[in-house]
């Protein structure tokens, strides 16, 4: 027979050590996965961790290797925040989206003045605001009538979709696009454009705040009284109640944060990497940053190597789809399993298995 | 020019365009997949297990509905199918939640992001075929009734099943002692336990009859309402019957009313876009989402089962 036990406290060796734990679990069923679809699983797995970052053609994977990670981190950070707190923001998909639009818009108003020191921290900003608020709507409607928000959130993500398609037929349409859908290029015009700073790494201005964003976030959860109270009221929401943590104030400011930081992530992903408005110019990065948080035990350090590890499994996927003929949809499954391992593993931060017979306590 | 729209929007409501008969004929069959998908997740909520899974089996019960009725010719043994795949699937959440007790938010959306990468990469080389289809059942002089004939009878199986399980689930809670140990279970886990009920098997039996539900929803769009797989086809209608099940307070009746309101609102919207109403197509395929939300709104003043999303373990 065999039975967990609560551990007395929470093993700080294995909440460290799941997460590798994971990864290599899920490079065995991975493999097993790929040699069913018929690939040799050695190499499928070489050509996934290895390659992009070694391999023959990695100095054109390797800048890609930022940019993918850039917005899973950004994000990423912002969603650890509440989900420590136990506000579940799902939808930074659609924030993602909507800091897209915003900081799109914003910046197209002043078409085509030439001053970059205006108009893109005007965008900047216009781009997460854009994400704050649309964060704030399952925050309110949370605060004011009690309504669940994993289910608006996520309700506000198909929102989104519609909207992005929407914009990108009609409102931010270019004018000069030849009747195509999208808006103006963002990256072609100086005033908007944002570039990579160190040409062959892939470092632009979204992966600069991605970095800031660790940072703030770790000195916010381990040095700021906010932080305390975050992981105060998700620890043990009573004990957070006496302390006199207001959890209205608490729902809103983890979302804002959340909204605001996915809300980023999609305008420097439009100005740059993406370069224009298009009807499915998200990609999932909202949901896969979801992953990527539990990845780095909603820790902002954990979290950036996380996004780092998951960046690799984008581009490495890429790589894989065209030497491979591995199909994308293996990759997502891939990330999924990810995700499902490490929830598995995580077992052994709070119990320990106990083998041999139950004894009757008296 | 507001105006105009609003009278162009009001002009399509009332034409012939729109027929109310086939309004509410079609409200039910597009009532259908959200109301099995969400009376699954109801049983397994007032087992008191939350499962944000259902996106990921409804999608998986689609794909695998669609191979299994495509290879063999016939949609039942499709549903069967689905049932299975969504059934199977679900056991892993259960297998994390109950036995390595994980967190059953988070488990959920990995199930849910599993079940789309799982269904795309099953589902990869069976689009653009088209799959057979049930039947509308035809109860000859009862179908030909005006209004009554349209609405109620002569539609495919589906549809009365889903009813059916509806009704099943209502009276399974309402008049069995099985029905009341499951309650029991969702609303204290630790006095279910105390009284010598096994809480764990009855969850993992609860969570298995939800993926079967929500496989079975998600069949129904791709072998009856599509009938086609296209990839993430299900679009957000697990999330949907997540917010029903809410909506309709944790019973089974209000639930069917939740799943009308729901299938209302995509037909009717549906409607408008064929009739060439002057507002984008995008801002019309909002609706029901925006429809949940509002309902949401209105309506999360039911009270929850007691021990619903907590993670039970027993120390003795």
């Amino acid at each position: 027979m065999i039975a967990l036990e609560r551990r007395p406290q929470p093993s700080q060796a294995w909440s460290a050590a799941a997460p590798l734990l994971a990864v290599l679990l899920t490079m065995i069923f991975g493999g097993i996965l790929f040699a069913a679809l018929g690939k040799d699983p050695l190499v499928a797995i070489r050509t996934i961790f290895w390659d992009p970052l070694f391999g023959e053609f990695a100095s054109f994977s390797r800048p890609q290797l930022l940019v993918k990670a850039g917005p899973l981190i950004l994000i990423a950070v912002g969603l650890a925040m509440g989900f420590r707190a136990g506000i579940w923001n799902i939808g930074a998909e659609g924030q993602y989206i909507l800091g897209a639009i915003c900081g799109a818009a914003a910046g197209l108003a002043f078409y085509p003045m030439e001053a970059r020191w205006l108009i893109f921290p005007i965008m900047v900003i216009a781009g997460g605001l854009g994400g704050l608020l649309w964060a704030m709507i399952p925050g309110l409607l949370k605060v004011r009538f009690g309504t669940n928000e994993i289910l608006v959130s996520l309700m506000l993500v198909y929102v989104a979709e519609q909207l992005l398609a929407a914009m990108a037929l009609g409102t931010l349409k270019n004018p000069e696009g030849m009747g195509f859908p999208g808006s103006r290029n963002l990256k072609q015009w100086v005033s908007s454009a944002n570039p990579e700073l160190i040409a062959g790494t892939g470092m632009h201005w979204g992966v600069v705040a991605a970095f800031i964003a660790v940072i703030g976030g770790y000195v916010l959860l381990s040095r700021h009284l906010l932080g305390f109270r975050i992981r105060l009221a998700g620890q043990s929401p009573r004990a957070a109640a006496f302390s006199g943590v207001n959890p209205n104030r608490l729902i809103l400011v983890c979302l804002g944060i959340s909204g605001c930081l996915a809300g980023l992530a999609g305008m420097f992903e439009v100005s740059g990497p993406a370069g224009q408005i298009t009807i499915d110019f998200n990609s999932g990065y909202g949901f896969t940053a979801i992953i990527v948080a539990f990845l780095g035990r909603l820790h902002p350090v954990g979290i950036l190597f996380a996004g780092l590890l998951m960046a690799l499994t984008y581009v490495g996927g890429e790589v894989a789809q065209l030497t491979l003929q591995l199909p994308g949809a293996a990759i997502q499954l891939f990330q999924g399993m990810l995700l499902f391992f490490l929830l598995a593993v995580d077992v052994l931060t709070n119990f320990r298995f106990r083998f041999g017979r139950r004894e009757v306590k008296a | 020019m507001r105006f105009e729209r609003l009278e162009q929007f009001l002009d399509a409501l009332m034409s012939s365009s729109i027929s109310p008969t086939l309004l509410i004929a079609s409200l039910m069959v597009a009532s259908t997949p959200i109301m099995l998908a969400a009376i699954g997740e109801l049983v397994v909520e007032r087992a008191g297990v939350l499962n944000l899974g259902v996106e990921g089996m409804m999608i998986t019960g689609a794909v695998c509905g669609f191979i299994v009725g495509v290879t063999t010719n016939s949609p039942a043994i499709g549903f069967l199918g689905a049932a299975a795949g969504g059934a199977i699937l679900s056991m892993l959440f259960a297998v994390l939640t109950q036995l390595l007790l994980s967190n059953q938010v988070a488990t959920g959306l990995a199930l849910t992001l599993f079940g789309l990468g799982l269904s795309a990469l099953m589902g990869q080389s069976w689009i653009g075929i088209k799959s057979p289809t049930l039947q509308r059942i035809d109860l000859g002089p009862l179908t030909d009734l005006p209004f009554v004939g349209r609405v109620i009878f002569g539609h495919d199986p589906m549809v009365y099943v889903a009813l059916g399980i509806v009704a099943g689930v209502w009276a399974f809670f309402r008049f069995t002692r099985a029905g009341l140990i499951v309650r029991a279970v969702g609303e204290n886990h630790d006095a279910a336990h105390a009284l010598g009920y096994n809480v764990v098997l009855i969850r993992f039996l609860a969570i298995g009859f939800g993926g079967a539900c929500a496989g079975l929803g998600g069949a129904y769009l791709s072998l009856v309402r599509v009938p086609q797989w296209t990839e993430g086809m299900t679009a957000g209608a697990g999330w949907i019957a997540l917010a029903i099940v809410v909506f309709a307070s944790w019973k089974p009746w209000r639930l069917l009313l939740g799943a009308w309101l729901f299938g209302g609102v995509t037909v009717l919207q549906l409607n408008l876009q064929a009739a060439g109403v002057a507002i984008p197509v995008e801002y019309l395929s909002m609706s029901p989402y925006i429809a949940t939300i509002v309902v949401l709104v209105i309506m999360s003043a039911g009270r929850a089962p007691g021990s619903l999303g907590r993670t039970f373990h027993a120390s003795t």
